[in-house]
């Protein structure tokens, strides 16, 4: 099992790194250059804007994760806040899940379309308070969306972020006794804040590391929310580093690959600073602990981050509704708070016609999330028979290709995949995607599989049941919900992949995802409406699926 | 000076009581026993006298320590310790920032408070034992240490959700003397939710018997 990982995984990651690295350096036999040199790097550190780009970057990377990281902490402890009714939205609490759920399951490109619908100089939320309120009859000549300090794009990736680190945080908190440590702590005079301080946030965060870490990594180095979020003159520098990639003049090709490699270089240094500040707070709130002191209710503190918390999430809930409303819209002109007349034209054009582009998402998904589902329970089920666990060295292999940048060895991989003779079909992508759906989805089914009470298996195995009938009827039965669940994160991991896509696809496989983002530069919102929304609506129904389908069976099974 | 509870009983959403009202008087250094069925409500009894009742229920009657209702102040505000089944000694801190955590802020000047630290980890025969990892402590240990956790904090009352019953039985009684020793020492009422009759004798205190309605 672990060859195959190994194979599967790791040789591509490295092996793109590396084709990476030598072009960095001068090699590219394609292109006949076969020297080592440094100029790849002189040329990068000269080109315009490139030290804007790596500021761009580091600020919108780590205040994104910070912000997100900050949020979903205060999020759990308000979540969990049993004895306090003090908070103005207390009552939101049940809204609060079907809120964070279709924007877990859009993809990061949706979630960025519907912000740049929401947040543009003509966007909805000026149309909604214009002419009344604003006195605009035509769109301010502000900018927002895209703005030069990368500010839109930390928002939408915060946004994003924040309820993929609130859930992970949720499931981790089950590991934690939290009600009785809580108890203890506020028995003894502590306030809440300050009892989540020093006891529940150091057993809390290196629980949650790695996923953090891929939070910062995927903020570092995303290309598809900076495209369309992002300032573009310059941009970050993983889009720059794109934008080299695809320049029409092929010299471009070295310094790109400089950058790529920086970038990576560049990770490996945030991930130590990140993880350096981390143990100084740890540190810190350590040597506090000992003092003894009891804390404050910090009210102002608290109702500003509820506050943030709540925007946040109504701004990814409106994203997409904005990309529903301009879906179904024909006419919606400047400042007009709706459509003023509505069509279904282009949701008709897109189910009669049925194009490439849903086709390939589809086919995509499925069988990325299929091979990943089914790898990942061969290994478990072959641990479970052979013995054996996963130590921690291979969780970090499973997790590798979110922790390196997508296009530090993308190019590289491409480069190693066309040397082979791999020429960007439709199995090549597949296994692009898979590199970033299996981490998601083994880490997604690890915990249920571990949970499974292993008395039923014996009792089976007692009543002469063979082990593949255990197997069979016993645990994939028992872990239906977790095995469709982890399919579904599959799905919407695979929909939403977009550098992988073009990149390995050598642009020729259209997807939902890099039509939409490739469509977000244009004139038409009704048609990227279509696909951004659409986008959203597979992950979604991939979900609804895991979570109603196992309860129609039982449903069945309880009728007979 | 004193805790008491008065026609205490915690009510559901349409006001209906959980369990029959409490009356119950517990004297400085004295300990009383709680006991009924299983699931009758004790464990949401010591929640409502220390304040850690879910919002989800409602309180009738009233909790009065030395003379004030503490009805209305939060769990951080009415200083009334708690002891679990479980030692629940936090696993991020040492032995002895474990017992810095409990010990109150009063004490200030970080000499003076391992100094203190010191004397109760003497006193709980953990002598040497500040930088271990309370993993690493035996069950017994680990109990003798939540509770200095907890006195270190100066509580004006402690309550006990039937402590040490994971542990075997020449352990339990060496702890339940040291517990009773320690209160009567400190004159801290102590309410304990036990299933034993031998903690009601050992206690010799006043018993409220818990009943389902």
């Amino acid at each position: 099992m672990l060859a195959i990982l190994v194979i599967g995984i790791l040789v591509p990651v490295i092996a793109g790194l590396g084709e990476t690295t030598r072009a960095a350096f001068g090699i590219l036999p394609a292109l006949g250059k076969h020297d080592f040199n440094l100029s790849a790097w002189q040329q990068l550190f000269q080109l315009p804007g490139f030290t804007t780009s790596l500021r761009l970057t580091l600020i919108s990377g780590f205040l994104a994760t910070g912000t997100s990281l900050i949020l979903t902490i205060f999020g759990c402890a308000w979540a969990y806040n049993a004895s306090d009714k003090c908070y103005f939205f207390d009552k939101l609490k049940p809204f609060i899940a079907p809120l964070l759920v279709p924007i877990l399951a859009a993809p990061h490109a949706a979630i960025a379309i519907g912000l740049a619908f929401l947040l543009a100089p003509s966007g909805w939320l000026t149309r909604l308070f214009s002419p009344w309120l604003t006195t605009w009859q035509l769109p301010p000549n502000l900018t927002t969306v895209q703005d030069l300090w990368g500010l839109s794009l930390t928002l939408g990736l915060i946004i994003k972020e924040l309820p993929f680190l609130w859930l992970i945080s949720l499931v981790a908190l089950k590991q934690i006794d939290l009600s009785k440590q809580l108890s203890i702590a506020q028995s003894m005079g502590y306030s809440y804040a300050n009892a989540w301080f020093k006891i529940i946030i150091p057993q809390l965060y290196p629980l949650i590391r790695l996923p953090v870490l891929v939070v910062l990594v995927y903020a570092l180095s995303t290309v598809d929310m900076a495209l369309i979020l992002g300032p573009n003159t310059p941009p970050t520098l993983a889009l720059a580093t794109m934008r080299w990639y695809n320049d029409a003049n092929i010299g471009m090709l070295l310094p790109a690959s400089a950058a790529a490699m920086g970038l990576g270089l560049l990770m490996i240094a945030s991930v130590f600073v990140w993880e350096t500040t981390m143990t100084l707070i740890m540190l810190v709130t350590k040597v506090m602990t000992r003092t003894g002191a009891r804390g404050r209710h910090w009210k102002l503190v608290s109702t500003a981050l509820a506050t943030a918390l709540q925007l946040t999430l109504t701004l990814g809930f409106l994203s997409l509704v904005v990309l529903l409303i301009w879906s179904f819209a024909w006419r919606w002109s400047f400042p007009d708070a709706l459509p003023t007349s509505w069509s279904y034209q282009h949701w008709l054009r897109l189910l009669t016609h049925w194009p490439l582009a849903l086709q390939h998402s589809i086919a995509l998904a499925l069988g990325s999330s299929t091979i990943a589902v089914v790898f990942a329970v061969a290994w478990l089920e072959v641990q479970d028979r052979f013995g054996g666990h996963l130590s921690r060295l291979t969780l970090w292999l499973i997790y590798l290709p979110l922790l390196v940048p997508q296009i530090a060895f993308l190019y590289g991989l491409k480069v190693g995949f066309l040397r082979i003779g791999i020429n960007g079909g439709m199995n090549a992508v597949i296994w692009a995607h898979l590199l970033f759906v299996f981490p998601y989805v083994m880490l997604s089914l690890i915990d249920s599989w571990r949970a499974l009470d292993r008395r039923y298996l014996q009792v089976a195995a007692s009543l002469g049941t063979s082990a593949w009938g255990c197997f069979w009827r016993i645990k994939l039965s028992l872990l239906l919900k977790p095995l469709l669940l982890a399919w579904a994160i599959g799905i919407a991991v695979s929909i939403g992949q977009y550098l992988p896509t073009l990149m390995i696809g050598a642009g020729k496989i259209e997807t939902l995802t890099t039509e939409a983002v490739s469509l977000a530069s244009g004139a038409d919102r009704r048609l990227v409406g279509v696909y951004g929304l659409l986008q959203a609506l597979v992950p979604v129904l991939a979900y609804t699926l895991a979570i109603y389908l196992p309860r129609l069976i039982s449903l069945k099974q309880t009728i007979k | 000076m004193s805790l008491e509870l008065r026609s205490l009983t915690a009510t559901l959403a349409d006001n209906s009581p959980l369990f029959s009202p409490v009356d119950l008087a517990v004297a400085k250094g004295e300990v009383a026993c709680v006991m009924g069925p299983s699931g009758v409500g004790k464990s949401t009894l010591l929640n409502i006298i220390g304040g850690h009742l879910d919002v989800h229920f409602g309180i009738a009657g009233d909790v009065v320590l030395n003379g004030k209702s503490v009805k209305y102040l939060t769990a951080a505000q009415r200083k009334i310790g708690v002891l679990f089944q479980d030692p629940l000694l936090f696993p991020h801190l040492s032995v002895g920032d474990n017992l810095a955590f409990g010990l109150c802020s009063s004490v200030v000047g970080a000499k003076k408070r391992r100094l203190a630290i010191d004397q109760a980890l003497a006193q709980a025969q953990l002598k040497g034992f500040y930088h271990r990892n309370p993993a690493t402590l035996s069950g017994g240990q680990q109990s003798r240490a939540a509770l200095m956790r907890a006195l270190l904090a100066r509580p004006q009352a402690l309550l006990l959700d039937e402590p040490f019953s994971k542990l075997d039985e020449n352990l339990k009684h060496a702890m339940r003397d040291f517990l009773f020793d320690q209160a009567r020492q400190r004159l801290i009422p102590i309410i304990l939710v036990t299933h034993d009759p031998k903690d009601m004798t050992d206690a010799n205190g006043p018993v409220a018997l818990l009943q389902a309605l």
